[in-house]
């Protein structure tokens, strides 16, 4: 069946099947940021943003996403590039496989709340494992990189 | 030497560039931005896709199996079976030949010995096909009696491998006619002798479980045919000349004919040091002539993956009052599952990297093993390899005791701990070159504030605060074997190409092989660029495992810097008419000392293609006689619920020697990852099978990793040493850090409770079940 | 692997309705576990154009459409004020954000899950399921009854005054719990709602008077045990019948001495 959605600020009209998974989608389209970690919902890695908001490309129909407006890591390069560089800095990155969800996430979290803590960032990236890390780098990187912000004189995402 | 060393350790390292410096990853930012690097991204999108049918049964002989419904489904290509494969047996351990572990697999059996075992091999244009054939083949099994319990599979009747070609390469002291893959005992001094004077004996059996790496990008390989007609292989490997033979003695052409390549890794942590899936999408590429790709699901990869061998440790340790440990006795029993894999040797490091922590009063020491198969998922390597096991086993009755003695556990390791200079009699004579584990002791201590939390505090409410502390060992490399290589060329510009054969799998190697390279060569890191791993174009390296890479493959690019400098001497040396002698190198020129004549790097290299006879590359290999061990020291504070038996780790401290540590950053990262795996596995990482010897974690949803809210503030803090075998005096890091928490979280639950618990993991049920049951027997008792 | 042959976007209740008679319809909740399953799908039917997301605060009830997710739950303003947080603490360990922003509470209560969190909030509470043909009825009474091909409009609370307590026990934070426990006091009745037992949450009432006196340390303690007694507990991957029984009586104290302010 035909699905109209826009991804990454594109609009895109194809023929689907019924049972297409979003992230099988948006591989096929070159999205390969988006990766598959589990096949029950619990590990954050196809994270992608629909509206804005962060869900599970591996539970969404494709078909369900048409209307609605799909964000990869592909289409906010600039945005992930204010902040990945802190935690390049803290050695977080590692494999690597889960950084795409955990950025897409970190973009997610810092649009809805600009200036947070510890404890909110641990809460609203709960959902992005991570087996390498530890976790404790990627939260020094974000950590690192709200800090030079702050002293850049920038109020809380006053640049967007 | 001595004395610079010395100097060195003293004065932070300063003349260095590149090494001990928080470099950043070569490939963050790609990885950081999710650009298209792994298997999945990078091939054919066309290509069959291959699925297995699995075995539902524990222990079964396939008595018919019918693939032609199958075969009508609409897409599908080709469906395999035991019928169609090679018959000769090979091993899927990622371990230098002749391998230790025993040539017990078929590309498919017709004894299929766990849930999970391949059955078949499905090829077909779409998923969608694979899967709708995989539910069409229809099987008849002759259900056998399966060997699920690790301690009745010694001399069980029945017996997981009866084949009469089932092969041991090496002698480990197996016999599949007794479910047994390796067994042995070492000792040194009189064990029973010392025992009987000790003043205290301690006998203590612990559990662990197998559990999972879960590496967040499952076990995946792409096969195709190349220009040539030679088997392409792109796979998710730690191993990729391992799994060059691996392939070639299961499918049975020649190594010529194979080459596998390595993209970015998501992870291994071990698991992808045993050729779990290579061989499948191979054969159905050999087959069909087409391109193939097997992608395991998560399902798959916790079930038929290469998981913790499952061990049971028995601890006998002799003391005196005073707290000195005199003597050692610790047999193994070690699970291997139904396949050999890594068998023989990750239970050697159960004793073998956990007595010699105590080696400063020891007097006499025995590590016996057995190592069984049986119907369960087969075991493989996992980050610690053994070590983990043993260090959990050792460390916690150590703690019993030092709580028996009335002695601060941290003291009774002060006195007992080995220290730099010793020769360590249960390692296999080598001495403690580099060790640092007394300052790492004082270091934790003071950093943690152990005085202060050691006490237990009352929280209210039903909560106590309490504090646990554990030391580890590890190695760097399996000494007299691991091949590390190097090759370093110099490019028109003035820049290096690094080519290895080591696997960078996260852990960022790549990255510090080029500060060691930046640093001999007098460059900036960014002045090389490094390439991994490819059998056709690296040269022969064993593979990232057994902490190797740093400290072997590093001193290779030592070595190969070295030789290229020489090699760039002498190409200089012949425009400028002297002798190579004449010419000292400086990094980005080259000059001749008494005319002061110079030229550039960038001429040389320009000169090297012209006319030249002169290759500007070197390739170097390195191996070690020893295995320098790090060493650790963790504590763990945590709150206890003991109504719940809730554990909240509050604080988690950690002081690593791992000689000089090439990028501290990585280094940090390393050691707080496999803390948290730690953590994992001690608190709520649980292996369950149900009476049928079917796994009940076959997914994330059941198998829990920590996430970022379950591991609670984390310090890691390093002391130096200088391993004068090792490059920059560096040891390794990568292994090691996994083995601290399940003993220090142990210990704190005890200090909580005032109950050890010998069985991982922990879980809250079990915490408060066995509170009651002491709290039943103190009343009985009263009574 | 689920394989779907239609989807389709109901543009009417009336309709969605008619598609689910057929054996083969699924309505679309959050799509978390219907993903998992292996199952053939002729019709899937998504409420997502009918307006089911909202939740709307009246003066005497909120009004939860059955699209509304969790995340939308644990973040309205009223709903948290009105629970003293009890329905963000009893969803915001549900796996992760991005979970929560799909996961739905109409998926949630119609699957009357032994594990739900939401349930066992919900039931602490006076709510009221709206089905489509069924109408209005209590959520007890809804819990108990077999899946049927009705559909589940939206879920109703009335705003009676009172407190509540939300606690859970997990194993690992973000794991399924080990055990629910909601405790409320509304116009003086107190319930207890228990869940993850591992069967489906039940409530507990002050049918003895225990508390009719107030909530004191003794009290709490009484009704603590009689909860423990009358919930009953099973086994299963996550533990055992005998510590759920304990979590049963440690939860219930706590959550009540909590709701006494103590």
């Amino acid at each position: 069946m035909e699905v109209k959605l826009t991804l990454n600020g594109k609009p895109v009209t194809e023929q689907v099947e019924p049972d297409l998974l979003l992230i099988d989608f948006l591989r096929a389209h070159g999205c390969y940021s988006v990766k598959r970690g589990c096949e029950t919902s619990g590990c954050g890695l196809c994270t992608v943003l629909m509206d804005d908001r962060p869900i599970l490309s591996c539970s969404v129909l494709t078909v369900r996403a048409g209307g609605h407006s799909i964000w990869t890591l592909e289409g906010l390069q600039q945005e992930a590039e204010d902040f990945v560089g802190f935690i390049a800095d803290q050695g977080a990155d590692q494999c690597g496989f889960c950084n795409p969800g955990f950025v897409m996430n970190t973009i997610a979290l810092l649009r809805e709340n600009p200036d947070p803590t510890d404890d909110e960032i641990r809460a609203y990236l709960a959902g992005n494992l991570c087996r390498c890390s530890g976790y404790d780098g990627q939260l020094r990187g974000i950590r690192s990189y709200l800090e030079s912000r702050r002293q850049k004189g920038g109020s809380h995402g006053a640049e967007r | 030497m001595e004395q610079k060393d010395k100097e060195k350790r003293e004065q932070n390292t300063p003349e260095y560039k590149n090494i001990n410096r928080p470099v950043r990853k070569k490939d963050a930012m790609q990885l950081l931005l999710g650009k298209p690097v792994y298997m999945d991204d990078i091939t054919r999108r066309d290509a069959l896709v291959v699925k297995l049918l699995r075995s539902p049964h524990a222990n079964a002989i396939i008595k018919e199996i019918d693939t032609s419904i199958a075969m009508k489904v609409p897409g599908v290509v080709a469906v395999y079976t035991w019928q169609d494969v090679p018959g000769s047996r090979y091993t899927n351990a990622g371990q230098t030949y002749p391998e230790p572990s025993p040539y017990d697999r078929l590309i498919l059996d017709r004894h299929v010995r766990f849930v999970g075992d391949a059955v078949a091999i499905i090829a077909a244009e779409n998923e969608k096909a694979a899967l709708r054939a995989r539910k069409l083949i229809k099987v008849k099994y002759e259900v056998l009696e399966p060997v699920l319990d690790f301690r009745k599979a010694k001399d069980n009747p029945v017996l997981v491998h009866p084949e009469e070609d089932w092969y041991p390469p090496c002698p480990v002291g197996g016999d599949n006619r007794r479910n047994l893959v390796a067994s042995g005992v070492n000792e040194d001094g009189d064990v029973e002798a010392v025992m009987a004077d000790c003043d205290i004996v301690l006998d203590r059996t612990y559990h662990t479980k197998a559990f999972s790496q879960a590496m967040m990008e499952t076990f995946r390989t792409y096969t195709e045919l190349d220009a040539y007609g030679r088997l392409h292989v792109i796979s998710s490997t730690q191993i990729i000349f391992h799994c060059r033979r691996i392939l070639s003695h299961a499918l049975g052409i020649p190594k010529s004919r194979i080459r596998v390549e390595k993209p970015r890794i998501g992870g291994g942590f071990g698991a992808k040091q045993t050729a779990v899936c290579e061989v499948y999408p191979a054969f159905v590429t050999l087959q069909t002539g087409r391109p193939a790709k097997l992608i395991y699901t998560r399902e798959e990869s916790q079930i038929a993956g290469s998981p913790r061998h499952e061990m049971e440790i028995r601890v006998r340790l002799g003391a005196d009052k005073d707290g000195r440990i005199r003597c050692v006795d610790l047999y193994t029993l070690s699970n291997t599952g139904a396949y050999g894999e890594h068998g023989p040797t990750t239970v050697g490091l159960s004793g073998h990297k956990s007595i010699p922590l105590y080696t400063g009063n020891l007097e006499a020491y025995r590590f016996g093993y057995d190592v069984v198969y049986t119907n369960l998922q087969a075991a493989g390597a996992y980050r610690g390899y053994g070590a983990t096991q043993g260090i959990y086993a050792l460390e916690t009755t150590v703690n019993e005791l030092a709580e028996q003695l009335g002695i601060d556990p941290t003291r009774i390791r002060d006195i007992n701990m080995v220290k730099e200079g010793m020769i360590m009699p249960a390692y296999y004579n080598e001495p403690a070159n580099a060790c640092a584990l007394d300052r790492c002791m004082e270091h934790c201590r003071q950093m943690f504030g152990w005085d202060e939390k050691y006490p237990v505090r009352d929280m209210g409410n039903g909560k106590v605060r309490a504090a646990g502390v554990a030391m580890a060992m590890q190695g760097s490399a399996i000494s007299h074997v691991d091949v590390g290589s190097a090759t370093i060329k110099l490019a028109e510009d003035g820049s290096y190409n690094l080519i290895i054969g080591a696997a960078d799998m996260g852990t960022g190697c790549d990255t510090i092989l080029a500060q060691m390279a930046a640093e001999y060569m007098d460059c900036d890191v960014d002045n090389v660029v490094v390439f991994g791993a490819d059998t056709d174009v690296s040269p022969y390296d064993s593979g990232s495992y057994a902490s190797s890479t740093t400290y072997v493959t590093g001193k290779a690019v030592e070595k190969a810097c070295a030789q290229l400098k020489e090699k760039i001497c002498t190409i200089a040396a012949e425009q400028m008419n002297c002798d190579p002698g004449e010419i000292v190198f400086e990094g980005k020129q080259v000059r001749r000392m008494n005319t002061k004549e110079t030229m550039t790097l960038e001429d040389i290299a320009y000169k090297s293609q012209s006319f030249s006879t002169h290759a500007a590359q070197a390739t170097a290999s390195h191996s070690s006689p020893v295995s320098p061990p790090p060493f650790m020291v963790g504590m763990v504070e945590i709150e206890l619920d003991k109504e719940t038996g809730q554990v909240t780790v509050l604080d988690y401290m950690a002081v690593v020697d791992c000689g000089i540590p090439i990028n501290p950053a990585l280094a940090r990262i390393q050691a707080e990852g496999g803390i948290v795996q730690g953590i994992g596995h001690t608190l709520f990482e649980d292996v369950l099978y149900d009476e049928k010897g079917r796994p009940m974690g076959s997914s994330f949803m059941q198998y829990r990793l920590p996430t970022r809210l379950d591991m609670g503030k984390l310090r890691v803090e390093f002391e130096r040493s200088y391993e004068p075998t090792g490059p920059f005096g560096a040891k390794s890091i990568g292994e090691i850090v996994i083995n601290t928490p399940a003993p220090a979280l142990t210990h704190a639950i005890y200090r909580a409770t005032g109950v050890w618990h010998r069985e991982l993991p922990i879980t809250p049920e079990k915490i408060v079940m066995a509170n009651r049951r002491k709290n039943d027997e103190i009343s009985k008792g009263a009574e | 692997m689920i394989t779907i042959q239609n989807y389709v976007q109901a543009e009417s209740l009336e309709e969605a309705y008619t598609l689910n008679q057929r054996k083969n319809t699924r309505i679309l909740g959050g799509m978390i576990w219907m993903k998992m399953e292996d199952t053939a799908v002729g019709t899937a039917v998504d409420l997502c154009r009918l307006g089911l997301d909202t939740i709307e605060e009246t003066e005497d009830q909120f009004i939860i459409g059955a699209m509304t997710t969790l995340r939308q739950l644990e973040l309205h303003p009223g709903l948290n004020a009105y629970t003293k947080g009890a329905a963000a603490c009893a969803v915001r360990d549900i796996v992760g954000v991005q979970l929560r922003n799909m996961a739905t509470v109409g998926g949630s209560v119609w699957g009357r899950f032994g594990f739900s969190d939401v349930l066992t909030l919900l039931l602490s509470m006076d709510t009221s399921v709206e089905l489509y043909k069924g109408g209005v009825i209590p959520l007890e009474q809804f819990s108990e009854m077999k899946k049927d091909r009705d559909i589940l409009v939206r879920i109703r609370i009335r705003k009676r005054p009172g407190q509540f307590v939300y606690s859970a026990m997990r194993n690992q934070r973000t794991d399924f719990p080990v055990l629910t426990c909601a405790l409320s006091q509304m116009d003086g009745e107190y319930r207890a709602v228990i869940g993850a037992r591992p069967a489906r949450a039940m409530i507990i009432r002050d049918e003895d008077g225990l508390l009719k006196d107030g909530i004191c340390e003794a009290s709490a303690e009484a009704f603590a045990s009689y909860a423990a007694q009358q919930a009953p507990t099973g086994s299963n991957s996550r533990a055992g019948a005998a510590y759920r029984t304990q979590l049963v009586h440690v939860l219930t104290r706590r959550g009540l001495l909590k709701l006494g302010g103590m």
